[in-house]
Protein backbone atom coordinates (compact mmCIF):
# COMPACT_ATOMS: atom_id res chain seq x y z
CA UNK A 1 0.00 0.00 0.00
CA UNK A 2 1.72 3.82 -0.61
CA UNK A 3 2.32 5.38 2.15
CA UNK A 4 2.93 1.97 4.23
CA UNK A 5 5.99 3.09 6.09
CA UNK A 6 5.68 6.06 6.63
CA UNK A 7 2.33 5.01 9.02
CA UNK A 8 4.70 2.52 10.41
CA UNK A 9 7.29 5.30 11.03
CA UNK A 10 4.84 7.53 12.42
CA UNK A 11 3.25 4.58 14.93
CA UNK A 12 7.08 3.92 15.75
CA UNK A 13 7.68 7.72 16.82
CA UNK A 14 4.70 8.08 18.79
CA UNK A 15 4.62 4.68 20.91
CA UNK A 16 8.73 6.46 21.58
CA UNK A 17 6.89 9.69 22.68
CA UNK A 18 4.45 8.24 24.98
CA UNK A 19 6.45 4.88 26.31
CA UNK A 20 9.39 7.41 27.24
CA UNK A 21 6.91 9.14 29.77
CA UNK A 22 5.75 5.66 30.93
CA UNK A 23 8.33 3.53 30.92
CA UNK A 24 11.63 5.03 32.49
CA UNK A 25 13.93 2.09 31.16
CA UNK A 26 13.40 3.93 27.81
CA UNK A 27 15.17 6.78 28.62
CA UNK A 28 19.17 6.29 27.95
CA UNK A 29 19.79 9.68 29.03
CA UNK A 30 22.25 10.43 32.23
CA UNK A 31 21.06 13.47 33.99
CA UNK A 32 24.99 14.30 34.37
CA UNK A 33 25.49 16.94 37.33
CA UNK A 34 22.94 15.16 39.73
CA UNK A 35 23.53 11.36 38.84
CA UNK A 36 26.98 10.12 37.19
CA UNK A 37 28.16 6.43 35.54
CA UNK A 38 30.99 4.49 37.27
CA UNK A 39 34.18 5.39 35.29
CA UNK A 40 35.91 2.31 33.88
CA UNK A 41 39.59 1.63 34.97
CA UNK A 42 41.21 2.37 31.75
CA UNK A 43 39.87 6.25 32.11
CA UNK A 44 42.40 8.75 31.14
CA UNK A 45 42.46 12.52 30.40
CA UNK A 46 45.47 14.74 31.50
CA UNK A 47 48.96 13.55 33.21
CA UNK A 48 49.72 14.12 36.96
CA UNK A 49 52.73 13.33 38.93
CA UNK A 50 52.43 10.64 41.34
CA UNK A 51 54.62 11.27 44.38
CA UNK A 52 55.06 8.45 47.77
CA UNK A 53 54.48 9.10 51.41
CA UNK A 54 53.17 12.17 52.84
CA UNK A 55 55.43 15.15 51.54
CA UNK A 56 54.93 16.14 47.76
CA UNK A 57 57.77 17.93 47.74
CA UNK A 58 59.65 15.07 49.16
CA UNK A 59 57.93 12.13 47.57
CA UNK A 60 57.99 12.86 44.45
CA UNK A 61 58.96 10.21 41.97
CA UNK A 62 60.07 12.68 39.00
CA UNK A 63 63.86 13.24 38.56
CA UNK A 64 63.50 15.26 35.44
CA UNK A 65 65.07 13.20 32.88
CA UNK A 66 63.04 15.11 30.57
CA UNK A 67 62.09 12.69 27.93
CA UNK A 68 58.30 13.54 28.59
CA UNK A 69 59.10 16.82 27.64
CA UNK A 70 61.22 15.44 24.40
CA UNK A 71 58.41 12.91 23.66
CA UNK A 72 55.13 15.17 24.32
CA UNK A 73 53.96 15.65 20.02
CA UNK A 74 52.00 19.07 21.08
CA UNK A 75 54.96 19.72 23.53
CA UNK A 76 52.45 21.18 26.03
CA UNK A 77 55.38 19.99 29.42
CA UNK A 78 57.84 22.52 30.77
CA UNK A 79 60.06 20.93 33.11
CA UNK A 80 63.25 22.95 34.96
CA UNK A 81 66.14 20.65 36.42
CA UNK A 82 67.27 21.09 39.69
CA UNK A 83 71.18 21.80 40.48
CA UNK A 84 70.73 19.67 43.67
CA UNK A 85 70.16 15.82 44.33
CA UNK A 86 67.24 14.26 46.53
CA UNK A 87 66.68 10.35 47.21
CA UNK A 88 64.16 9.16 44.69
CA UNK A 89 61.82 6.31 45.45
CA UNK A 90 64.38 3.58 45.18
CA UNK A 91 66.42 5.70 47.33
CA UNK A 92 68.94 6.50 44.97
CA UNK A 93 70.25 10.10 44.79
CA UNK A 94 68.78 12.06 41.87
CA UNK A 95 67.56 15.56 40.57
CA UNK A 96 64.18 16.71 40.79
CA UNK A 97 62.15 19.12 38.67
CA UNK A 98 62.42 22.50 40.31
CA UNK A 99 59.39 23.36 37.55
CA UNK A 100 57.08 21.19 36.43
CA UNK A 101 54.44 22.46 33.56
CA UNK A 102 51.61 21.04 31.69
CA UNK A 103 49.53 23.09 30.12
CA UNK A 104 46.30 21.05 30.02
CA UNK A 105 44.93 23.45 26.98
CA UNK A 106 47.47 21.96 24.42
CA UNK A 107 47.52 18.31 26.00
CA UNK A 108 45.96 15.60 23.74
CA UNK A 109 45.45 13.03 26.34
CA UNK A 110 48.02 10.86 24.18
CA UNK A 111 49.48 9.08 27.37
CA UNK A 112 53.00 9.08 25.42
CA UNK A 113 54.81 10.94 28.00
CA UNK A 114 53.12 7.86 30.37
CA UNK A 115 54.72 5.41 28.15
CA UNK A 116 57.99 6.70 28.22
CA UNK A 117 58.82 7.43 31.78
CA UNK A 118 61.37 5.08 33.49
CA UNK A 119 60.66 6.07 36.67
CA UNK A 120 56.70 5.54 36.76
CA UNK A 121 56.46 9.20 37.67
CA UNK A 122 54.21 10.43 35.97
CA UNK A 123 50.22 9.24 34.77
CA UNK A 124 46.98 9.58 33.74
CA UNK A 125 44.29 11.28 35.66
CA UNK A 126 40.84 10.66 35.27
CA UNK A 127 39.55 14.60 36.73
CA UNK A 128 37.43 15.72 33.90
CA UNK A 129 35.47 18.95 35.49
CA UNK A 130 38.73 21.33 34.82
CA UNK A 131 36.87 23.96 33.49
CA UNK A 132 37.46 27.23 34.25
CA UNK A 133 37.54 31.38 33.72
CA UNK A 134 41.00 31.65 33.02
CA UNK A 135 41.56 30.01 29.99
CA UNK A 136 45.45 30.65 30.03
CA UNK A 137 46.63 30.80 34.07
CA UNK A 138 44.07 28.78 34.79
CA UNK A 139 44.55 25.98 32.51
CA UNK A 140 48.54 25.88 33.31
CA UNK A 141 49.40 23.39 36.06
CA UNK A 142 52.16 23.73 37.78
CA UNK A 143 54.30 21.18 40.09
CA UNK A 144 52.09 21.55 42.77
CA UNK A 145 48.69 21.21 41.46
CA UNK A 146 49.77 18.18 39.27
CA UNK A 147 51.64 16.01 42.39
CA UNK A 148 48.77 13.63 43.70
CA UNK A 149 49.66 10.71 46.02
CA UNK A 150 50.25 7.30 45.79
CA UNK A 151 47.16 6.54 47.24
CA UNK A 152 45.06 8.22 44.88
CA UNK A 153 46.73 6.37 42.08
CA UNK A 154 45.58 3.36 43.80
CA UNK A 155 42.24 4.82 43.80
CA UNK A 156 41.62 5.62 40.38
CA UNK A 157 43.77 2.85 38.46
CA UNK A 158 44.39 -0.23 41.22
CA UNK A 159 45.33 -2.53 39.04
CA UNK A 160 47.70 -0.60 37.03
CA UNK A 161 49.52 0.82 40.74
CA UNK A 162 49.34 -2.13 42.46
CA UNK A 163 51.99 -3.49 39.64
CA UNK A 164 53.70 -0.15 39.75
CA UNK A 165 54.41 -0.77 43.38
CA UNK A 166 55.14 -4.56 43.22
CA UNK A 167 57.84 -3.58 40.60
CA UNK A 168 59.41 -0.97 43.31
CA UNK A 169 58.81 -2.99 46.04
CA UNK A 170 61.14 -5.65 44.27
CA UNK A 171 63.45 -2.78 43.09
CA UNK A 172 63.54 -1.73 46.59
CA UNK A 173 64.15 -5.26 47.89
CA UNK A 174 66.88 -5.40 45.39
CA UNK A 175 68.59 -2.20 45.90
CA UNK A 176 68.38 -2.94 49.97
CA UNK A 177 69.87 -6.81 49.62
CA UNK A 178 72.62 -5.42 47.26
CA UNK A 179 73.50 -2.70 50.28
CA UNK A 180 73.89 -5.22 52.17
CA UNK A 181 75.55 -7.70 50.13
CA UNK A 182 77.95 -4.29 49.60
CA UNK A 183 78.17 -3.64 53.30
CA UNK A 184 79.12 -6.98 54.11
CA UNK A 185 81.57 -7.29 51.94
CA UNK A 186 83.11 -4.18 52.90
CA UNK A 187 82.85 -5.88 56.38
CA UNK A 188 84.59 -9.22 54.95
CA UNK A 189 86.78 -6.98 53.76
CA UNK A 190 87.58 -4.80 56.43
CA UNK A 191 88.11 -8.09 58.86
CA UNK A 192 90.67 -9.34 56.29
CA UNK A 193 92.63 -5.81 56.25
CA UNK A 194 92.62 -6.89 60.33
CA UNK A 195 93.49 -10.21 60.04
CA UNK A 196 95.93 -11.10 57.10
CA UNK A 197 96.16 -14.55 57.96
CA UNK A 198 92.83 -15.04 57.76
CA UNK A 199 92.89 -13.74 54.18
CA UNK A 200 95.61 -15.97 53.08
CA UNK A 201 93.92 -18.91 53.72
CA UNK A 202 90.85 -18.12 52.16
CA UNK A 203 92.98 -16.50 48.99
CA UNK A 204 94.60 -20.77 48.95
CA UNK A 205 91.26 -21.95 48.92
CA UNK B 1 -22.45 35.98 26.44
CA UNK B 2 -20.32 33.33 23.99
CA UNK B 3 -20.88 36.03 21.49
CA UNK B 4 -19.57 39.17 23.94
CA UNK B 5 -16.64 36.57 24.84
CA UNK B 6 -15.65 35.59 21.01
CA UNK B 7 -15.94 38.94 19.60
CA UNK B 8 -13.93 40.40 22.89
CA UNK B 9 -10.86 41.71 20.85
CA UNK B 10 -12.84 43.21 18.37
CA UNK B 11 -15.20 45.11 20.58
CA UNK B 12 -11.96 46.19 22.68
CA UNK B 13 -10.58 47.70 19.73
CA UNK B 14 -13.74 49.66 18.47
CA UNK B 15 -13.76 50.75 22.27
CA UNK B 16 -10.13 51.89 22.16
CA UNK B 17 -10.71 53.35 18.87
CA UNK B 18 -13.64 55.60 20.33
CA UNK B 19 -10.66 57.32 22.11
CA UNK B 20 -8.68 58.79 19.29
CA UNK B 21 -9.49 61.77 17.39
CA UNK B 22 -10.94 60.64 13.92
CA UNK B 23 -8.28 62.00 11.60
CA UNK B 24 -5.97 59.24 13.65
CA UNK B 25 -8.35 56.51 13.36
CA UNK B 26 -7.25 54.71 10.46
CA UNK B 27 -3.60 54.17 11.48
CA UNK B 28 -4.69 53.32 15.01
CA UNK B 29 -6.86 50.95 13.81
CA UNK B 30 -4.10 49.19 11.62
CA UNK B 31 -2.01 49.73 14.57
CA UNK B 32 -4.24 47.48 16.72
CA UNK B 33 -4.40 44.67 14.39
CA UNK B 34 -1.16 44.55 13.79
CA UNK B 35 0.38 44.99 16.89
CA UNK B 36 -0.96 41.66 18.47
CA UNK B 37 -0.43 39.61 15.20
CA UNK B 38 3.57 40.69 15.92
CA UNK B 39 2.98 39.46 19.43
CA UNK B 40 0.92 36.37 19.34
CA UNK B 41 3.36 34.89 16.87
CA UNK B 42 6.51 35.10 17.80
CA UNK B 43 5.23 34.17 20.83
CA UNK B 44 4.04 30.65 19.52
CA UNK B 45 6.82 30.55 17.60
CA UNK B 46 9.04 30.98 20.93
CA UNK B 47 6.69 27.98 22.50
CA UNK B 48 6.92 25.25 19.19
CA UNK B 49 11.17 25.86 19.41
CA UNK B 50 10.54 24.75 23.01
CA UNK B 51 8.12 21.85 22.42
CA UNK B 52 9.78 20.88 19.16
CA UNK B 53 12.82 20.10 20.65
CA UNK B 54 10.96 18.27 23.88
CA UNK B 55 8.72 16.33 21.04
CA UNK B 56 11.31 15.42 18.83
CA UNK B 57 13.61 14.20 22.26
CA UNK B 58 10.81 11.72 23.51
CA UNK B 59 10.09 10.69 19.80
CA UNK B 60 14.15 9.39 20.03
CA UNK B 61 13.56 8.33 23.76
CA UNK B 62 15.16 11.69 25.14
CA UNK B 63 14.70 14.16 27.61
CA UNK B 64 14.90 17.32 25.38
CA UNK B 65 15.44 20.82 27.46
CA UNK B 66 14.90 20.60 30.73
CA UNK B 67 17.37 22.81 32.39
CA UNK B 68 16.29 26.28 31.93
CA UNK B 69 12.95 26.83 34.56
CA UNK B 70 10.79 24.24 35.13
CA UNK B 71 10.63 21.14 32.83
CA UNK B 72 12.68 23.07 30.24
CA UNK B 73 10.27 26.05 29.29
CA UNK B 74 12.49 29.14 29.89
CA UNK B 75 14.78 27.43 26.86
CA UNK B 76 13.69 30.02 24.36
CA UNK B 77 14.57 32.60 26.87
CA UNK B 78 18.08 31.58 27.11
CA UNK B 79 17.98 30.88 23.25
CA UNK B 80 16.79 34.05 22.66
CA UNK B 81 19.77 35.88 25.09
CA UNK B 82 22.25 34.00 23.25
CA UNK B 83 21.73 34.93 19.87
CA UNK B 84 21.17 38.75 20.90
CA UNK B 85 24.64 38.65 22.75
CA UNK B 86 26.53 36.37 19.98
CA UNK B 87 29.34 37.58 17.94
CA UNK B 88 27.41 38.85 14.65
CA UNK B 89 29.54 38.08 11.82
CA UNK B 90 29.89 39.29 8.31
CA UNK B 91 32.17 37.31 6.05
CA UNK B 92 34.75 39.71 4.38
CA UNK B 93 33.94 39.31 0.66
CA UNK B 94 30.10 39.12 1.51
CA UNK B 95 28.06 41.79 -0.03
CA UNK B 96 27.49 43.53 2.86
CA UNK B 97 24.01 45.51 2.20
CA UNK B 98 22.55 42.32 0.39
CA UNK B 99 23.75 40.10 3.19
CA UNK B 100 22.06 42.66 5.83
CA UNK B 101 18.77 42.81 3.79
CA UNK B 102 18.44 38.73 3.35
CA UNK B 103 17.10 38.19 6.85
CA UNK B 104 14.82 41.44 7.20
CA UNK B 105 13.07 40.57 3.85
CA UNK B 106 12.73 36.95 4.84
CA UNK B 107 11.14 38.14 8.03
CA UNK B 108 8.73 40.92 6.67
CA UNK B 109 7.58 38.12 3.89
CA UNK B 110 6.65 35.85 6.57
CA UNK B 111 4.82 38.51 8.33
CA UNK B 112 2.79 40.15 5.30
CA UNK B 113 1.08 37.00 4.58
CA UNK B 114 -0.48 37.38 8.12
CA UNK B 115 -2.57 40.07 6.57
CA UNK B 116 -5.06 37.80 4.74
CA UNK B 117 -5.42 34.90 7.57
CA UNK B 118 -8.37 34.86 9.85
CA UNK B 119 -7.64 34.28 13.38
CA UNK B 120 -11.35 34.28 14.27
CA UNK B 121 -14.77 35.44 13.19
CA UNK B 122 -14.43 39.51 12.09
CA UNK B 123 -10.12 39.14 12.83
CA UNK B 124 -8.61 39.62 10.32
CA UNK B 125 -6.25 42.73 9.40
CA UNK B 126 -6.95 43.01 5.67
CA UNK B 127 -10.04 41.20 4.51
CA UNK B 128 -8.47 41.34 0.71
CA UNK B 129 -11.08 40.25 -1.85
CA UNK B 130 -7.78 38.61 -3.81
CA UNK B 131 -6.17 37.32 -0.69
CA UNK B 132 -5.29 33.91 -1.46
CA UNK B 133 -3.63 35.53 -4.56
CA UNK B 134 -2.09 37.91 -1.79
CA UNK B 135 -0.97 34.81 0.06
CA UNK B 136 0.62 33.08 -2.40
CA UNK B 137 2.34 36.30 -3.98
CA UNK B 138 3.73 37.40 -1.04
CA UNK B 139 4.82 34.10 0.26
CA UNK B 140 6.96 33.64 -2.80
CA UNK B 141 9.05 36.42 -2.01
CA UNK B 142 10.65 34.18 0.86
CA UNK B 143 12.62 32.71 -2.34
CA UNK B 144 13.96 35.78 -2.82
CA UNK B 145 15.29 36.33 1.14
CA UNK B 146 16.69 32.90 0.65
CA UNK B 147 18.58 33.29 -2.64
CA UNK B 148 19.48 36.99 -1.57
CA UNK B 149 21.21 35.22 1.42
CA UNK B 150 22.94 32.44 -0.48
CA UNK B 151 24.30 34.43 -2.98
CA UNK B 152 25.92 37.30 -0.83
CA UNK B 153 27.09 35.07 1.95
CA UNK B 154 29.82 33.93 -0.83
CA UNK B 155 30.13 31.00 0.03
CA UNK B 156 29.55 27.49 -1.68
CA UNK B 157 28.10 25.60 1.04
CA UNK B 158 25.33 28.86 1.11
CA UNK B 159 24.62 28.62 -2.63
CA UNK B 160 24.59 25.51 -2.89
CA UNK B 161 21.78 25.42 -0.71
CA UNK B 162 20.41 28.75 -1.82
CA UNK B 163 19.88 26.64 -5.45
CA UNK B 164 18.38 23.68 -3.97
CA UNK B 165 16.33 26.18 -2.33
CA UNK B 166 15.03 28.07 -5.11
CA UNK B 167 14.45 24.57 -7.26
CA UNK B 168 12.36 23.14 -4.32
CA UNK B 169 10.45 25.91 -3.76
CA UNK B 170 9.54 26.90 -7.12
CA UNK B 171 8.78 23.19 -7.65
CA UNK B 172 6.66 22.93 -4.72
CA UNK B 173 4.77 26.24 -5.15
CA UNK B 174 2.76 24.98 -7.86
CA UNK B 175 1.32 22.22 -6.26
CA UNK B 176 0.76 23.85 -3.29
CA UNK B 177 -1.19 26.92 -5.69
CA UNK B 178 -2.86 23.85 -7.54
CA UNK B 179 -4.38 22.29 -4.63
CA UNK B 180 -5.54 25.59 -2.88
CA UNK B 181 -7.53 26.12 -6.17
CA UNK B 182 -9.93 23.70 -5.83
CA UNK B 183 -11.06 25.61 -2.41
CA UNK B 184 -11.44 28.43 -4.74
CA UNK B 185 -13.44 27.16 -7.00
CA UNK B 186 -15.64 25.58 -4.66
CA UNK B 187 -15.94 28.87 -2.79
CA UNK B 188 -16.01 31.19 -5.67
CA UNK B 189 -13.72 33.65 -3.93
CA UNK B 190 -10.38 34.76 -3.01
CA UNK B 191 -11.33 35.92 0.00
CA UNK B 192 -10.44 33.77 2.99
CA UNK B 193 -12.73 35.41 4.88
CA UNK B 194 -15.55 34.28 2.24
CA UNK B 195 -13.82 31.04 2.42
CA UNK B 196 -14.08 30.25 5.77
CA UNK B 197 -17.46 31.80 6.15
CA UNK B 198 -18.84 28.88 3.53
CA UNK B 199 -17.38 26.39 5.93
CA UNK B 200 -19.06 27.77 8.84
CA UNK B 201 -21.92 26.47 8.75
CA UNK B 202 -23.80 22.59 9.64
CA UNK B 203 -25.49 19.75 8.25
CA UNK B 204 -26.83 18.12 11.31
CA UNK B 205 -23.53 18.73 14.24
CA UNK B 206 -21.41 18.14 11.11
CA UNK B 207 -19.50 20.94 9.48
CA UNK B 208 -18.68 21.76 6.05
CA UNK B 209 -15.25 21.94 6.11
CA UNK B 210 -13.87 20.90 2.64
CA UNK B 211 -11.59 18.49 4.01
CA UNK B 212 -14.63 16.28 4.30
CA UNK B 213 -15.05 15.68 0.68
CA UNK B 214 -12.84 13.37 -1.34
CA UNK B 215 -11.51 16.57 -3.32
CA UNK B 216 -10.95 18.09 -0.30
CA UNK B 217 -8.97 15.55 1.43
CA UNK B 218 -6.33 15.21 -1.81
CA UNK B 219 -6.02 18.59 -2.00
CA UNK B 220 -5.53 19.19 2.53
CA UNK B 221 -2.73 16.13 2.11
CA UNK B 222 -1.26 17.65 -1.26
CA UNK B 223 -1.50 21.12 0.24
CA UNK B 224 0.32 19.76 3.89
CA UNK B 225 3.15 17.82 1.57
CA UNK B 226 3.97 21.01 -0.41
CA UNK B 227 3.59 23.59 2.80
CA UNK B 228 6.17 21.36 4.35
CA UNK B 229 8.82 21.40 1.11
CA UNK B 230 7.64 25.27 1.30
CA UNK B 231 8.71 25.92 4.71
CA UNK B 232 12.05 23.75 4.78
CA UNK B 233 10.89 21.23 7.00
CA UNK B 234 12.11 17.55 7.41
CA UNK B 235 11.72 15.44 5.29
CA UNK B 236 12.11 18.26 2.70
CA UNK B 237 15.32 19.88 4.36
CA UNK B 238 17.91 20.02 1.73
CA UNK B 239 18.31 23.63 2.02
CA UNK B 240 19.71 22.99 5.20
CA UNK B 241 20.40 19.43 5.34
CA UNK B 242 22.60 20.11 8.13
CA UNK B 243 24.90 16.77 7.44
CA UNK B 244 26.11 17.63 4.22
CA UNK B 245 25.77 21.37 3.85
CA UNK B 246 26.02 22.40 7.14
CA UNK B 247 23.09 25.08 7.09
CA UNK B 248 22.44 26.06 3.66
CA UNK B 249 21.76 29.18 2.76
CA UNK B 250 22.31 30.75 6.24
CA UNK B 251 25.84 29.42 6.62
CA UNK B 252 27.23 32.07 7.19
CA UNK B 253 24.85 33.99 10.06
CA UNK B 254 25.78 34.14 13.37
CA UNK B 255 23.97 36.26 16.40
CA UNK B 256 20.51 37.73 15.67
CA UNK B 257 20.34 37.35 11.76
CA UNK B 258 20.67 33.35 12.26
CA UNK B 259 17.58 34.04 15.13
CA UNK B 260 15.64 35.61 12.98
CA UNK B 261 16.35 33.16 9.30
CA UNK B 262 14.75 30.93 12.18
CA UNK B 263 11.97 33.08 13.22
CA UNK B 264 11.08 33.61 9.53
CA UNK B 265 11.28 29.93 8.64
CA UNK B 266 8.59 29.00 11.77
CA UNK B 267 6.47 32.09 11.07
CA UNK B 268 6.64 30.34 7.01
CA UNK B 269 5.45 27.36 8.43
CA UNK B 270 2.80 28.82 10.67
CA UNK B 271 1.34 30.78 7.60
CA UNK B 272 1.04 27.58 5.52
CA UNK B 273 -0.34 25.73 8.55
CA UNK B 274 -3.28 28.42 9.28
CA UNK B 275 -4.03 29.03 5.12
CA UNK B 276 -4.35 24.93 5.45
CA UNK B 277 -6.74 25.65 8.05
CA UNK B 278 -8.28 28.25 6.64
CA UNK B 279 -8.42 26.43 3.07
CA UNK B 280 -9.57 23.00 4.32
CA UNK B 281 -10.38 22.94 7.99
CA UNK B 282 -12.91 25.41 8.29
CA UNK B 283 -10.67 28.44 9.42
CA UNK B 284 -11.87 29.51 13.15
CA UNK B 285 -15.40 27.51 12.60
CA UNK B 286 -15.79 24.81 15.34
CA UNK B 287 -15.52 20.97 14.28
CA UNK B 288 -19.34 20.20 15.24
CA UNK B 289 -22.00 22.79 16.32
CA UNK B 290 -22.60 22.04 19.62
CA UNK B 291 -18.72 23.98 20.15
CA UNK B 292 -19.39 26.75 18.52
CA UNK B 293 -19.80 28.49 21.94
CA UNK B 294 -16.19 27.96 22.73
CA UNK B 295 -14.76 31.14 21.04
CA UNK B 296 -13.34 31.09 17.61
CA UNK B 297 -9.94 32.33 17.83
CA UNK B 298 -9.53 29.18 20.48
CA UNK B 299 -10.23 26.84 17.46
CA UNK B 300 -7.68 28.46 15.04
CA UNK B 301 -5.21 28.09 17.57
CA UNK B 302 -6.29 25.01 18.37
CA UNK B 303 -6.38 24.08 14.91
CA UNK B 304 -2.88 25.61 14.22
CA UNK B 305 -1.07 23.34 17.16
CA UNK B 306 -2.80 20.33 16.16
CA UNK B 307 -0.96 20.89 12.18
CA UNK B 308 2.43 22.15 14.06
CA UNK B 309 2.26 18.94 16.40
CA UNK B 310 1.91 17.59 12.93
CA UNK B 311 4.57 18.71 11.55
CA UNK B 312 6.91 18.18 14.58
CA UNK B 313 5.44 14.45 13.94
CA UNK B 314 6.72 14.02 10.48
CA UNK B 315 10.06 15.56 11.36
CA UNK B 316 10.70 13.03 14.09
CA UNK B 317 9.82 10.26 11.90
CA UNK B 318 11.42 10.87 8.30
CA UNK B 319 14.24 10.37 7.32
CA UNK B 320 15.41 13.44 4.60
CA UNK B 321 14.67 12.87 0.75
CA UNK B 322 17.85 12.62 -2.11
CA UNK B 323 17.21 16.00 -4.30
CA UNK B 324 15.93 13.71 -7.66
CA UNK B 325 13.72 12.01 -5.31
CA UNK B 326 12.34 15.33 -4.35
CA UNK B 327 12.25 17.03 -7.79
CA UNK B 328 10.60 13.58 -9.38
CA UNK B 329 8.22 13.82 -6.46
CA UNK B 330 7.01 17.15 -6.81
CA UNK B 331 6.70 16.60 -10.64
CA UNK B 332 6.01 13.37 -11.01
CA UNK B 333 3.57 12.84 -8.82
CA UNK B 334 2.28 16.06 -6.77
CA UNK B 335 1.00 18.09 -9.77
CA UNK B 336 -0.82 15.70 -12.01
CA UNK B 337 -2.66 14.24 -8.82
CA UNK B 338 -3.08 18.05 -8.36
CA UNK B 339 -4.41 18.55 -11.49
CA UNK B 340 -6.61 15.76 -11.59
CA UNK B 341 -7.64 16.92 -7.85
CA UNK B 342 -9.07 19.90 -9.82
CA UNK B 343 -10.57 17.81 -12.32
CA UNK B 344 -12.10 15.83 -9.73
CA UNK B 345 -13.60 19.11 -7.93
CA UNK B 346 -14.94 19.99 -11.32
CA UNK B 347 -17.12 16.41 -11.64
CA UNK B 348 -18.57 17.07 -8.08
CA UNK B 349 -19.80 20.46 -8.75
CA UNK B 350 -21.65 19.06 -11.88
CA UNK B 351 -22.71 15.87 -10.74
CA UNK B 352 -25.95 16.04 -8.51
CA UNK B 353 -25.58 15.26 -4.97
CA UNK B 354 -25.80 12.02 -4.16
CA UNK B 355 -23.49 9.14 -2.93
CA UNK B 356 -22.53 8.52 -6.85
CA UNK B 357 -20.38 11.88 -7.08
CA UNK B 358 -18.61 10.85 -4.10
CA UNK B 359 -18.14 6.95 -5.69
CA UNK B 360 -16.50 8.68 -8.91
CA UNK B 361 -14.59 11.03 -7.31
CA UNK B 362 -12.94 9.02 -4.54
CA UNK B 363 -12.46 6.76 -7.04
CA UNK B 364 -10.43 9.35 -9.63
CA UNK B 365 -8.15 10.53 -6.70
CA UNK B 366 -7.39 6.99 -5.52
CA UNK B 367 -6.99 5.33 -9.06
CA UNK B 368 -4.67 8.19 -10.13
CA UNK B 369 -2.51 8.27 -6.92
CA UNK B 370 -1.92 4.72 -7.30
CA UNK B 371 -0.94 4.89 -11.04
CA UNK B 372 0.95 7.86 -10.14
CA UNK B 373 3.02 6.26 -7.75
CA UNK B 374 3.59 3.00 -9.81
CA UNK B 375 4.86 5.54 -12.50
CA UNK B 376 7.35 6.94 -9.66
CA UNK B 377 8.53 3.63 -9.05
CA UNK B 378 8.93 2.22 -12.80
CA UNK B 379 12.33 1.53 -13.84
CA UNK B 380 13.59 1.68 -9.82
CA UNK B 381 13.03 -1.93 -9.61
CA UNK B 382 16.49 -4.03 -8.18
CA UNK B 383 17.93 -6.75 -10.95
CA UNK B 384 21.14 -7.72 -12.24
CA UNK B 385 22.90 -5.65 -14.40
CA UNK B 386 23.48 -7.47 -17.61
CA UNK B 387 26.65 -5.64 -19.54
CA UNK B 388 26.68 -5.30 -23.52
CA UNK B 389 30.20 -4.96 -24.98
CA UNK B 390 30.19 -3.65 -28.49
CA UNK B 391 30.95 -6.59 -30.88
Amino acid sequence: MIGEGILKGLAETARNFFGSYVNKDRLTTVQFPEERLPQIEATRDFPFLVYDGTDWQQGLRCVSCQICEKECPPKCIYIEKSKDKKPDATGKPQSYPTTFNIDISVCMSCQICVEVCPFDAIKMDVAFELSTDDRFGGLLLNREQLAKSNEYYNKIHPTEAAAVDAAFAEERAKAEAKARQAAEAKAAAAAQTLTPGAGETTRVQ
Amino acid sequence: MPEIIDQIFVLSKHWLLGYVPAGLQPVFSALLSVVPVLIAFPLLFAITTVLERKGLGRMQNRYGPNRTGPFGILQPMADGIKSLTKEDIIPRTADHLVHLLAPLLLVTASFLVYAVLPIGRNMVIANLNAGVLFFFAVGSMVELAVFMAGWSSRSKYSLLGAMRAIAQMISYEMPLVLASVVVIMAAGSLSTVAIVNMQASYTGIWPHWYVFTPWGLTGFVIFLIAATAESNRCPFDLPEGESEIIAGYYIEYSGFKFALFFLGEYLGMFATSAMAITLFLGGWAAPFSFLTWIPSYVWFFTKLLTLILVFIWIRGTLPRLRMDQLMNFAWKFMLPLSLINIFGAGVWHYMPAGLLRWLVVTLLVVVSCISLSRGLRRGKWFHVRTYRFAA
